[in-house]
């Protein structure tokens, strides 16, 4: 037991180093505007993809819509800041507990169904929230929302996506996390070791709903306007790349995802043209020699080295 | 103990009906707690079926099925295990991609009281309820003789080793009722003989009601006290093993019709 506080612990301050280190290049301007934006939307992404890794990784059930759940937390979260003079921690909380509410709300019915069928719901769902959004002339309609503040900083995202990872890891390993693991490797089963499996596939919706209403709060607040369509089913996609890419199943992967992703989209933004392909070859090749993504579910603290490192830390022997 | 006379699991006038087929008709059976109860018949006759309504993946067309006196009738699978009955598949269902060691610790789930607060702060019952699963998975893998295979992935076990697996995330359930859907198959005879004295030993060590489906004749007449006969979804016979391998009707329903005398 404490040699798991330990590791924790041991994680933590590996964040805050690293947290440290990149403040510190901002304020020094060695890391200009144009990657201290992508650093901040490597972290949003990563939100992104961990919490949608929850429902499709670690869960099994395939959802496609999560680009409408980032939405309602961005919207949410602008008309508190902007129309209620809120501060950014409160929009981000109402932002989370709105999209969950809805992921709660479109999960109950939807995860009754099954693969293909549940993707192309929550595709449908996501397209649907997109377009009333784009329909509700009080957060400006389809020309967007404008005149957000500034309020998002490197800060914000950092620790927000510490606590995200945390959560995650957190739930993932207990028994709650156990059971939606189960639901993926093998419903029936999972339901006759005493698992109600319709209440995790909701859980673990609902949550990772929440995390992309977050994701969506902090994202608002990096731009001065968002419009509907930087939540396109195409951003879903994205996400779901990210998480593929890493690894269905561990939160390791999906860091590294969003980080790769976010990367290369930083990195080929003068050569629009090569950008997709070069994207689509990444993937396919991938798909070719690791269909299991970069990491499987395997996290970076199962590799031996780093292992043994942390157990060194935490004093923990065996098992 | 009166309470002993009453019936662990009782089914009255059970029927299940998939179309125009009678899956199992007018099934009465019961079992006492503490006994060992063989489920048999050739292949087709229905007695997964009647272990899928038991646990209740099929709601029976009529009839009762009474736990402790209690109907659980429409009550969906995951709730009959919370109260006590467990199972094996025929088909192995395991949880192929996990650890040995999560499989079981799977099972614990309707025991752990630990809410999500506390999981996700990771604070008060959390880590003394986990630690407490994983040395008690750990025990029961011992017993499995899995101990060693105890991070190995499920999948990469020998064939026998998996249907152990089954039965020991079945016990992390702590069920009253076990359920063994054919336990011995594709075993081969050494594994058997041992998985036999297995179910014996935990019988009495986890004081547990067992019904068995089972093909292998030894198995079954080596160690159950009560065998029923299913047929076309009809009990055919009932008795101890004696009585049932000179009972003529079972005879008929594995050999055939013959007018011998």
């Amino acid at each position: 037991m404490n040699s798991i506080r330990k590791r924790d612990l041991a994680m933590l301050i590996f964040g805050l180093i690293l947290y440290g280190a990149i403040q510190g290049m901002i304020s020094e301007k060695i890391i200009g505007s144009f990657w201290q934006l992508n650093i901040i939307l490597i972290c949003v992404n990563v939100i992104m993809a961990v919490s949608l890794n929850l429902i499709n990784g670690y869960t099994g059930q395939f959802s496609l819509g999560h680009a409408g759940f980032m939405a309602v937390g961005a919207y949410v979260g602008v008309v508190a800041t902007v129309n209620f003079q809120l501060p950014l921690i409160a929009a981000l909380i109402l932002g989370a507990l709105c999209a969950g509410a809805l992921g709660f709300l479109i999960g109950l019915p939807t995860l009754r169904l099954r693969g293909d069928y549940l993707a192309i719901a929550t595709l449908g769902l996501g397209e649907i929230i997109r377009i009333v959004i784009m329909n509700i002339e009080y957060v400006g309609g389809a020309a967007g929302f404008k005149g957000i503040p500034h309020l998002t900083n490197f800060t914000w995202v950092f620790f927000t996506m510490l606590f995200t990872l945390f959560f995650i890891k957190n739930f993932v390993n207990s028994s709650h996390g156990r059971a939606c693991i189960a639901i993926r490797e093998n419903e029936i089963a999972a339901e006759a070791m005493g698992v109600n499996t319709t209440k995790y596939k909701v859980m673990a919706f609902t949550i990772g709903a929440a995390f992309a209403g977050i994701a969506g709060g902090l994202f608002a607040h990096q731009f001065y306007l968002i419009s509907p369509n930087s939540f396109t089913f195409l951003s879903s996609f994205n996400y779901l790349i990210m998480v593929v890419l890493g690894g269905m199943g561990s939160i390791t992967g999906s860091i590294a995802g969003a980080f790769v992703v976010t990367f290369i989209s930083a990195a080929l933004a003068s050569f629009p043209e090569a950008r997709m392909i070069i994207y689509a070859l990444a993937l396919i090749l991938l798909m070719f020699y690791r269909p299991q993504g970069l990491f499987g579910y395997m996290e970076v603290t199962n590799f031996a080295p780093i292992k043994k490192l942390l157990d060194k830390i935490s004093g923990n022997k065996g098992v | 103990m009166a309470e002993n006379k009453k019936p662990l699991l009782k089914a009255e006038d059970v029927s299940e009906v998939f179309g125009g087929l009678k899956a199992v008709a007018d099934f009465n059976f019961y079992i006492n707690r503490g006994e060992l109860i063989g489920l048999i018949g050739p292949n087709g006759a229905g007695k997964t079926t009647i272990f899928n309504l038991i646990t209740g993946v099929y709601v029976p067309t009529t009839g009762e099925i009474l736990l402790d006196g209690e109907s659980i009738v429409g009550q969906k699978p995951y709730e009959i295990t919370q109260r006590g009955i467990a199972r094996t598949f025929q088909n192995i269902r395991l949880f192929s991609e996990l650890s040995v060691l999560d499989n079981v610790k799977i099972a614990y789930h309707c025991h752990v009281k630990y809410n999500l607060l506390e999981t996700v702060l990771r604070m008060g019952r959390y880590f003394g309820e986990e630690d407490e699963i994983t040395q008690e998975s750990l025990k029961l893998l011992k017993i499995f003789k899995l101990d060693e295979h105890a991070h190995e992935v499920a999948k990469n076990l020998p064939y026998g080793a998996q249907r152990r697996l089954e039965i020991a995330r079945a016990l992390a359930a702590k069920p009253k009722l076990l359920l063994l859907d054919e336990p011995a198959a594709g075993m081969n005879p050494q594994e058997t003989h041992e998985l036999m004295e297995m179910i014996r030993w935990i019988r009495k060590q986890f004081d547990l009601t067992v019904l068995l489906i089972e093909h292998d004749m030894s198995l079954v007449m080596g160690i159950c006290e009560r065998i029923y006969v299913l047929e076309y979804g009809m009990i055919i016979a009932e008795g101890t093993p004696a009585e049932i391998q000179n009972n003529p009707e079972v005879i008929r329903a594995y050999l055939g019709t013959e007018t011998v005398n």
